[in-house]
């Protein structure tokens, strides 16, 4: 079991602390924070699109119809959603090879990323990325890149971009505990904090980087404490509690769009499969696979919203009928959709 | 038409592109308004459009690359300065897989207008990190272009297409060719990108040659005339793309081949040519193509070291005699 607070990040809370009470400070930090019901509710709907979605693909692997492999979002649907449940159709993300979850958090459309995992010509990049790479420029989705790492000097880039244009945009750079160890986390960020660019660098720590647990290859615990390396705010949350990841999110793009600088929130997740589709991830020892399963981000929200009576559970399975039917519709689309024409992969090389 | 160097040729280039269009902006170490560009090529540039447009970078190649990638798939079009040629081996995979790369990984949802400017070259005693030449590994990875102007003319027309253009460029400077002179005209100008220049016009032979090998191959030519041999001497300017039109419309009309590069010659360039000419242009050839590249070692620092390993007037004339009889 991780803890939240290290001797490290109780400074930064404290640190945090002073720029609250600092009257300088604009009064948002000490407003409320308010979700409406709608918007919680749409937070739920993502969050089992995802989840549903992920469960076919797994499916659809085992009856052959996926080429290559896939790396299953499950178990970390409240990361990606409560992230972007902050940003607007103009802001940017990236991803990574686990990015199907961005992807849909961003607004992708389920049936044009289906066919594009399932290689056929209707898929966003016309069967030329696959699962690894999903696009959806026209929602701002720059793109997932499957070298850990290189999509943070990206997000950087994007968000000079935002700066040299002088708009209010925003830009969330999504990776991984591995990837925080690549140059790229620590050059792209040092460029972002120094350049006050507009980006929330969000870590999503599932404990494992492909099969190699986090305490065998960093000699810190809580990846947010790098924040202090770049003079940026380092924030570690619970990762499966979709309401937290959206407070600090919030915060963190406020911050971003007054031209404050980028933010450091390391999400603490776990991925319920394993790396991709053919590991049985047997190197996480079964109670602790138990323990993160007795957390799902979704069943606790579910549980939560049904508390507060935000939902009926009547409500609340047929919403999840919803989203099955949904991704159903967009199983179809791709399985009925054909592949590109052997030609077409001497297409697009140059604009 | 006035006279102006080669550095001067570049440093008008991006003014004039930095004036006509507001995306362009510059990126790189030491560029800016506090040493204006270890080679001088940003000067007085920081002055003019302010130290945001020309940003001066931490030393980290593979970030300056990859921040030059985002804003290129934003809306802008950054033109990042390398220092030295040998250390886009720390952004490599930000050039090669990435900026190369993400058009075609995203079915065309994306164009990447970013150009990659940086000086190769050896013959300035700085050793095996500051002296190579290296554009047979870009020349190899698809997606993007790649430049190599030999003359301020050159230099000016084919930068401003660079920035022009939609995809990543390449674009390879020399560290000695910086204070050469040439002439320029005076109204604006752009040279497209796939088609060589003749540098000379001769019957006996041709010599294909890049960036300073050009020079030098103008040199050996003198030499080779006053024997009665007279040289071609065919300047890609891009070699990728490559106008394989030129080069074989050369070799048609002299049947003999001699390929001048300074990279190293396995795999280098001049392969890539000879290969080319051999699929394409077998039946032209009267003699076996001949490649003149700097030998297969890293750049040695002690001059009489330097100067052996790298191709000059003596090895390029001993290549033409070789075929030429």
């Amino acid at each position: 079991m991780h803890k939240l607070t290290s001797p490290r990040t109780a400074f930064y809370k404290f640190y945090e602390k002073q720029i609250i009470e600092d009257p300088r400070n604009n009064s948002s930090r000490r407003k409320q924070l308010t979700l409406s019901k709608t918007e919680l509710v749409e937070m739920y709907r993502k969050m089992l699109e995802i989840h549903h979605f992920e469960e076919k693909v797994f499916d659809l692997y085992g009856q052959n119809l996926v080429p290559g492999t896939i790396h299953l979002y499950a178990g970390q649907e409240a990361v990606a959603v409560g992230v972007c449940a902050n940003l607007r159709k103009d802001d940017y993300i990236t991803s990574t090879h686990r990015g199907h979850g961005h992807c849909i958090a961003k607004g992708a459309r389920l049936d044009k990323t289906m066919a594009e995992i399932l290689g056929k010509k209707t898929g966003y990049c016309k069967g030329k990325g696959g699962s690894m790479h999903i696009a959806d420029f026209s929602i701002g989705m720059l793109g997932a890149t499957a070298v850990v790492g290189a999509g943070i000097p990206i997000a950087a880039g994007a968000g000079l971009s935002i700066k040299l244009r002088g708009t209010d945009q925003a830009v969330a750079c999504f990776f991984g505990d591995g990837a925080s160890n690549q140059g790229t986390f620590h050059e792209g960020i040092n460029m972002a904090s120094v350049w006050k660019l507009p980006v929330i660098f969000v870590c999503e720590n599932n404990l494992y980087a492909m099969g190699t647990r986090q305490s065998i290859v960093m000699a810190i615990e809580n990846i947010a404490d790098r924040a202090v390396a770049y003079g940026i705010p380092g924030v570690t949350v619970d990762g499966n509690d979709v309401v937290a990841v959206y407070e600090a999110t919030n915060k963190a793009v406020e911050r971003a769009r007054k031209g404050e600088g980028p933010t450091l929130i390391e999400c603490k997740t776990y991925r319920h499969k394993g790396h991709s589709r053919a590991d049985p991830a047997t190197y996480r020892a079964k109670e602790e696979v138990q323990e993160w399963l007795k957390k799902d981000p979704i069943t606790r929200f579910r549980a939560k919203l049904l508390e507060m009576k935000i939902l009926t559970e009547k409500e609340a399975d047929q919403i999840e009928q919803e989203t099955i039917k949904a991704v159903e519709d967009a199983v179809k689309f791709a399985i009925e959709s054909p592949y590109p024409a052997p030609e077409e992969a001497l297409e697009d090389v140059y604009a | 038409m006035r006279e102006i160097t080669y550095r001067d040729a570049l440093n008008e280039a991006l003014r004039e592109e930095m004036l006509r269009d507001k995306t362009v902006f510059l990126l790189g170490e030491d560029i800016g308004r506090y040493w204006e560009g270890a080679f001088k090529v940003t000067k007085n540039l920081a002055k003019e459009f302010g130290d945001e447009r020309v940003r001066d970078t931490p030393i980290s190649e593979s970030a300056i690359i990859g921040v030059a990638t985002g804003a290129a798939i934003t809306g802008m079009r950054p033109v990042a300065e390398i220092m030295f040629g040998d250390l886009t081996a720390l952004a490599m995979d930000q050039i090669a897989n990435q900026a190369a790369k993400l058009r075609y990984m995203f079915g065309g949802q994306t164009k990447v207008p970013l150009v990659i400017r940086t000086p190769f070259g050896a013959g300035v005693n700085i050793a095996s990190h500051h002296s190579q030449s290296l554009e047979a590994w870009f020349m190899h990875t698809s997606g993007l272009k790649v430049a190599m102007p030999s003359t301020p003319y050159d230099a000016k027309g084919l930068l401003k297409t660079a920035i022009r253009d939609d995809n990543p460029v390449m674009f390879f400077e020399h560290k000695l060719l910086y204070p050469i002179k040439g002439l320029i005209p005076e109204e604006e100008y752009t040279i497209p990108f796939g088609v060589a220049d003749v540098k000379k016009e001769g019957e006996d032979v041709t010599i294909v040659a890049t960036l300073y090998m050009v020079h030098k191959a103008l040199a050996a030519a003198k030499d080779l005339s006053e024997q009665g041999i007279e040289a071609e001497i065919v300047d890609p300017r891009t070699i990728v793309p490559l106008d394989k039109k030129a080069i074989i419309n050369s070799v048609k009309k002299t049947g003999r081949l001699v390929i001048v590069s300074e990279d190293c010659k396995t795999a280098g360039v001049s392969a890539e040519i000879a290969a080319m000419v051999a699929e394409e242009a077998l039946d032209y050839l009267d003699a076996p193509i001949k490649r003149v590249a700097e030998s297969d070692t890293p750049i040695p620092f002690s001059p009489p070291l330097e100067q052996f390993v790298i191709p000059n007037e003596k090895s390029i004339i001993k290549a033409v005699k070789e075929i030429v009889y």
